[in-house]
């Protein structure tokens, strides 16, 4: 399980090779966030930050069959067309992949102590959370580690 | 009992603090009754932490209900609902 949180750039083709080398892994889901139109600080909590994200990516583990994940998330100042976070999930057969990196993505949104700030050009404003990305987390407790809805 | 406060993002900002210690009067014990305590300070602590206001808490680095409990030496944070992802 590789988590880091960093200013740098990610190379994700670089990252999926490293989870393919597992023989047990005959799938790697993964999802990449990009910055969009305006350019954006990402604020987040040192430690809590870290820890936050094993913790859900240790959930995933517990729910379905995955064989490794990773997960990088930037802080600091980006711009539109920045990667901001990749999710990783590598697992024998693709439906545990793609559960685990959906969940860990939900969860991440709603829980790792990360806030963006918008630099438009009529001045910066702290981005709303959204109701739908509670939404979207809320669900997984009522599907109890089944890949099926 | 003594406690470490921190403040991130638009709470850190609007309060225009990011860092403090505070020693607790008696009887408050809870993260919820830390919150009330800051909020009596009245002017911006009353509007940035006022109920009707969406912060979030944490001790010691966890996601908690304003019931948690807190201890002396804990590090309490307050912070807007997060944005990450």
């Amino acid at each position: 399980m590789k988590i880091l949180v960093q200013q740098e750039d990610f190379d994700v083709s670089l990252e999926i090779k490293a989870l393919s080398k597992n023989p047990s892994i005959g799938a790697v889901a993964s999802f990449v966030g990009v910055v969009r139109e305006v350019a954006m600080t990402l604020e987040h909590y040192p430690g809590m930050t870290e820890n936050s994200i094993k913790k859900i990516a240790e959930e995933a583990r517990s729910r379905w069959q995955v064989a490794d994940c990773t997960v990088i998330h930037r802080y600091g100042d980006l711009q539109p067309g920045d990667q901001i976070v990749l999710v990783a999930a590598a697992s024998a057969h693709r439906g545990d992949a793609f559960a685990a990196c959906e969940f860990i993505m939900d969860y991440l949104k709603t829980r790792a102590p990360f806030w963006k700030k918008e630099h438009a050009a009529g001045g910066s404003r702290w981005v709303e959370a959204k109701a739908s990305d509670d939404d979207a987390a809320e669900r997984w407790q009522l599907r109890q580690g089944s890949t099926k809805p | 009992m003594k406690v470490t406060v921190r403040f991130f993002a638009s709470v850190k900002e609007q309060l225009g603090r990011e860092l403090e210690e505070i020693e607790l009067p008696a009887g408050i014990s809870t993260v919820g009754g830390l919150r009330a305590h800051l909020r009596a300070r009245g002017g911006r602590w009353a509007e940035v932490l006022a109920e009707t206001r969406r912060v979030t808490a944490a001790v010691n680095q966890d996601m908690v209900k304003p019931g948690a409990a807190i201890r002396p030496g804990d590090e309490v944070a307050f912070f807007p609902p997060v944005t990450g992802g």
